[in-house]
């Protein structure tokens, strides 16, 4: 099935953080079509928590259109969408509403069970899929914020800690080709956008997660060799350029 | 006939008590392991060794743990009164609440319960909004799941009993009868239903133990 999508426009460090007051006109004329049109995703380019998104479609071959947000200056649609946590991403199906990643994830695996499925079809297994994507989002995101955010002691510590979850899945993972076996699914999906962040983790930390955890170098290998992956995750160069960025706006060296 | 079903829980521990919960209301024969939080058992070490927490609920010897993810389990290992819609739509929009209330509301008002001055005055903030969401949420319904008890009613339940007690310990009032009449009619309906409070911990109990931490944080200062 031909999948047809509006590529990202990638938000380079160079653009203005405030985008023209134009936008905001052309997106609430937008907003009554995109209520009611199929599918779109409100998402950012650089979110691991959208790739996760992107990537579960890309997977079930399923059309939608994809908007990128100004984080800066939220759209009205999004602020309706999310009006609880305000954020990206969110997934408008028919102008119904899902928001955070891994419920959207479970949510196209639900809609569309007929192909490549996500989860495993056994309960225990599913729980236990369930339980380590689960863990990625309660740990790789903080975890990887404080790399490059900190300095010093406090940055040896967050080190530590990052190692220390490398170390966790990469045990999970074992000599399997996915986390969930032979099939790509959850977790491997929940963790691969976190990939792309890796050299920006190794030139602001000197952690090298192919050292600390070798396993996991092949399944990455693996996993970007998959379209839907290959296609979501941004060049970790452009991730990189961002993280230095966000550091300078934070006055972070 | 050995029992399939054991929870691994501590009594006055809601997010154990959300399991049994869930479990009662399937009609599901489990069998309960206590433990000591201070002091925890090798077996709940191996069956949770990466967050070492309760409740671990354990099927034909196999382990699950985190609350939320066991109750997902129950409902798909157990049909009767299902604790989930069937639309995957309104099944996002549960774990979404059911999240919303892990992630934000309960550790607000968790937080609102044992922290002072400014800090407290922050956590009861966004403890509020918390619950006016919720209030918002539950407009039209009897339960967060409908007409019957669901997952994130299950989830909500230490803001039908624990809130309540913790209100008391540290001298705050948060959940306000003029402001979430929907919230306290919803707790009403939700201590009628025989599973809940058959295995709900006494108030006395929990009032005596959340004293007893107090005292231990005060004198500690």
């Amino acid at each position: 099935m031909p999948l047809r999508v509006k590529a990202p426009r990638p938000l380079l460090p160079t653009e203005p953080i405030s985008p023209p007051a134009t936008k905001h006109r052309e997106r609430s004329i937008w907003m009554a079509e995109g209520e009611n049109k199929g599918l779109v995703l409100l998402d950012f380019w650089v979110s691991p928590f959208g790739q996760r998104c992107r990537i579960a479609l890309a997977e079930k071959g399923v059309e939608y259109e994809y908007r990128e947000e100004n984080l800066r200056d939220k759209s009205p649609l999004l602020l309706k969408s999310n009006p609880v946590h305000k954020k990206i991403p969110v997934l408008i199906d028919h102008g119904r509403p899902v928001c955070e990643s891994l419920n959207i994830v479970q949510y196209i695996d639900e809609k569309w069970p007929d192909r490549a499925p996500l989860l495993p079809a056994d309960s225990y297994a599913r729980a236990q899929a369930r339980f380590w994507a689960d863990l990625v989002d309660k740990k790789m995101y903080e975890s990887g914020t404080k790399l490059w955010k900190l300095k010093g002691e406090a940055q040896e510590e967050a080190k530590k800690e990052f190692i220390e979850i490398l170390k966790l899945l990469e045990g999970e993972l074992g000599d399997k080709k996915y986390f969930g076996g032979d099939t790509f699914g959850l977790v491997d999906i929940a963790l691969v956008p976190f990939t792309a962040w890796f050299y920006s983790y190794e030139a602001c930390a000197n952690l090298s997660a192919e050292k600390e955890a070798p396993k996991l170098v092949p399944w990455v290998k693996r996993c970007r060799e998959r379209e839907s992956v290959s296609k979501s995750l941004p060049d970790p160069l452009k991730v990189y350029e961002f993280v230095c960025f966000l550091k300078k706006v934070y006055g972070i060296e | 006939m050995a029992v399939e079903v054991k929870v691994f829980r501590s009594w006055g521990n809601p997010f154990s008590y959300r399991v049994e919960l869930a479990l009662r209301l399937k009609g599901v024969a489990y069998e309960h392991i206590e433990e000591d939080l201070s002091n925890k058992s090798t077996l709940l070490l191996d069956y949770n060794p990466v967050h070492k927490k309760v409740p671990v609920l354990l099927h034909h010897g196999k382990p699950i743990a985190e609350s939320l993810l066991i109750l997902e389990y129950i409902e798909e290992t157990w049909q009767e009164n299902p604790i989930l819609p069937k639309d995957p739509r309104e099944r996002a929009v549960a774990r979404f609440w059911c999240r919303f209330l892990d992630d934000k509301c309960l550790v607000a008002l968790w937080m609102s319960c044992w922290t002072e001055g400014e800090t407290q005055q922050n956590f009861m903030e966004q403890a509020k909004e918390c619950l006016h969401l919720l209030e918002e949420e539950l407009k039209g319904k009897k339960f967060f799941g409908g007409d019957s008890i669901g997952m994130v009613d299950i989830a909500a339940s230490s803001i039908a009993h624990w809130l309540g007690v913790l209100e008391e310990v540290a001298g705050i009032s948060l959940l306000d009868e003029e402001k979430y009449p929907n919230l306290c009619k919803w707790t009403e309906e939700f201590l009628k239903s025989d599973a809940v409070m058959e295995c709900l911990p006494k108030r006395a109990n929990l009032l005596a133990l959340f004293q007893t931490r107090k005292q231990a944080i005060s004198s500690v200062k």
